[in-house]
């Protein structure tokens, strides 16, 4: 075994060589980087807390029934389920759509494609489409989703539907989605890579019974922040018309019907209602915003704990 | 004797290769994923030809001096880049002013100063900060920093002011500065420290003079990556400066103001269907040219920053 650990050695050395003066300025040197940190942290505090007792009034007077409530002109009676459901249909689409494509990419990237020049500019290209702005996607999303596929999106709505922004965030955290779920997969050790081609596995195989599972974790974490992250995006579906004022519900009976008909989401109706003076719409506001922060909290904390539950060293 | 060895290793080989059915599913597989990834070409080129041609078509259907003409009026035909610029760059000092002192020094007291159970446990509350969507931190800039911060500090009258959007999205582009730096620091090797805490070097001495020179261009970056955050963070300019989808130029932090994005966002909510005065445009098309202007000088940042990464990579 070591005769000492790094920390101890360092810790005589430094009594050692200090002698009896104490370190004042270095003292308050540390003492600034843990109020740069503490501030850090103070604001989320400060902003949950302003959030909560902005809209404490509403939620105890009306409970659940604001979390039920449709969206209305009128403070006593608007509330969120419309955007709460909206928001929830657009992130399942961009599961279905953008998970796949996102991991399959990945994993041709990380396990299949040569170290090329080619490569290593698609890999680039993906890491410069990650920071992209958001509303810029959605000027992708309103010239080619919703005007150029206007007859599949939605040829009622002017192609401003679901499937519209749903598409546009799938496109918006694909790049994100790649560039984590190729961390995960680096990650795995040669070795059971080699262990799986020794007997006689295709590469496929190894992939699949191998690489994925031990790089699951991993990816299954990138996956849930991607879309707490399309949840909370309001940029880019304001281009492509999630609606903020009325919604009328459902005109169509099938899925294909409503997917092709307007919505609205979350985020959007957050920032329609802060944009109207009153305190009742502060309130209600901030209300929209306590359910909003409830999801992608528990969403957060849930990848975050999983990450630390299964993040293994090799 | 040799055609028997000929047939053995024909045999062998088709034994090796393994069944037709299975090679038929990898090649099926390698296809679909070869796909995928060429999903972010045809992704990138959609994303240029569109913005692209959608500006051309914009440029050359209005004046070219309206693009000049001292303020952002859309509806009026006056188009006026520079005060979006002046707006972006406002907003983008405040905000690098408010995160890079505060992000660089949370992520060094986490890397140098922090035992590990602290650090694993206060880096995630830092994540959970990246996770709040920029609509609420527009209500906090709104409702919270102006009237406290802004009004009661420095004696701002408006309600909305560029000030209180530049420390929001610095809020927001915080733990994206911290994070990164952080990694950057905490990746210096250990024996450049123990070699100067050898020396009877202080911690101060270790994080000033040997981790942060050593995680420089670390460091940079995760500056270079905050400053195009803030340059394309949308919303909170939106709801905190730049209610009325005008703009001027202004460089005075309590004017409210829009920048880039929140042109954007304004004109793609207000003015969608108004014919611009002497045009026969919407207005509405003005966004293709800040879209434009926007994806280009963040593309130059983020190059600018993957170089950096890269290099710091490299060192070690």
């Amino acid at each position: 075994m070591a005769v000492a650990t790094p920390a101890a050695t360092r810790s005589t050395v430094e009594l050692a060589l200090a002698g009896k003066r104490s370190d004042v300025s270095g003292r308050i040197f540390s003492a600034l980087l843990l109020l740069c940190l503490l501030v850090s942290l103070g604001v989320l505090l400060v902003l949950l807390g302003s959030v909560l007792v902005d809209a404490w009034p509403v939620l105890s007077e009306r409970g659940f029934g604001f979390v039920t409530g449709n969206l209305s002109d009128f403070e006593s009676r608007a509330g969120v389920w419309q955007g709460l459901i909206g928001s929830l249909i657009l992130i399942a689409f961009v599961a279905v759509i953008a998970v796949p494509l996102g991991v399959a990419a990945a994993i041709y990237l990380q396990e299949y494609a040569r170290d090329t020049r080619a490569t290593r500019s698609l890999i680039t290209n993906i890491r410069n489409l990650a920071g992209v702005p958001s509303i810029v996607w959605g000027i992708l999303g309103v010239v080619v989703f919703a005007q150029l596929l206007r007859g599949i999106t939605g040829p009622e709505v002017s192609g401003l539907s679901y499937i519209s922004g749903g598409l546009t965030l799938a496109v918006l955290v694909m790049p994100f989605l790649i560039i984590i779920t190729m961390e995960a997969l680096r990650a795995v050790p040669e070795g059971i890579r080699e262990a799986a081609y020794g007997v006689g596995a295709t590469r496929w195989e190894v992939v699949r019974s191998h690489v994925l599972p031990y790089a699951a974790p991993g990816v299954f974490t990138g996956t849930i922040l991607a879309l707490a992250r399309a949840f909370g995006e309001t940029a880019p579906i304001l281009l492509v018309g999630a609606v903020t004022g009325y919604l009328t519900p459902g005109t169509g009976d099938g899925l294909i019907d409503t997917l092709q008909g307007k919505y609205t989401a979350l985020p959007t109706i957050i920032f329609s209602w802060a944009r109207k003076p009153g305190e009742e719409w502060g309130a209600l506001t901030a209300a929209a915003i306590v359910v909003l922060l409830a999801v992608i909290l528990v969403v957060n904390l849930a990848a975050i704990l999983l990450r630390n539950r299964y993040e293994r060293k090799w | 004797m040799a055609s028997i060895a000929a047939e053995t290793s024909d045999r062998m080989l088709a034994k090796l290769r393994g069944s037709s059915r299975r090679r038929r599913k990898e090649r099926l597989v390698r296809t679909l994923l070869v796909a995928a990834a060429g999903l972010s070409v045809l992704i990138t080129i959609s994303i240029l030809l569109a913005l692209t041609f959608r500006t051309i078509n914009f440029v050359s259907n209005v004046e070219l001096s309206s693009l000049w003409s001292g303020i952002w009026r859309p509806r009026q035909g006056e188009f006026d880049l520079i005060s979006l610029f002046y707006g972006s760059l406002v907003v983008t000092t405040i905000a690098m002013v408010v995160a890079t002192p505060l992000g660089l020094g949370a992520a060094a007291y986490l890397s140098e100063y922090a035992k590990p159970g602290a650090r694993r446990k206060l880096k995630p509350i830092l994540e959970t900060l990246a996770g709040i969507p920029s609509v609420v931190i527009g209500f906090f800039a709104l409702t919270v920093i102006n009237p406290i911060v802004v009004q009661g500090l420095f004696g701002a009258t408006s309600t909305f002011t560029m000030m209180a959007a530049g420390i929001g999205v610095g809020i927001l582009t915080l733990p994206l500065v911290a994070s990164v730096a952080e990694d950057a620091m905490f990746a210096v090797p250990r024996a450049l420290r123990e070699a100067a805490y050898g020396i009877g070097a202080r911690r101060r001495t270790v994080t000033l003079r040997v981790v942060f020179p050593a995680a420089i261009s670390g460091i940079v970056a995760a500056l270079i990556l905050g400053i195009s955050r803030a340059l394309g963070e949308t919303m909170v300019v939106a709801i905190a400066a730049g209610a009325t989808g005008n703009a001027s130029r202004t460089l005075n932090p309590f004017d409210p103001n829009q920048t880039l994005t929140a042109a954007i966002a304004s004109l793609a909510i207000g003015s969608d269907q108004v014919q611009t005065r002497g045009t026969g445009l919407n207005a509405f098309e003005a966004l293709y040219l800040v879209g434009f202007v926007l994806f280009v000088f963040t593309l130059l940042l983020n190059i600018v920053s993957e170089r950096f990464v890269r290099k710091y990579r490299r060192a070690y």
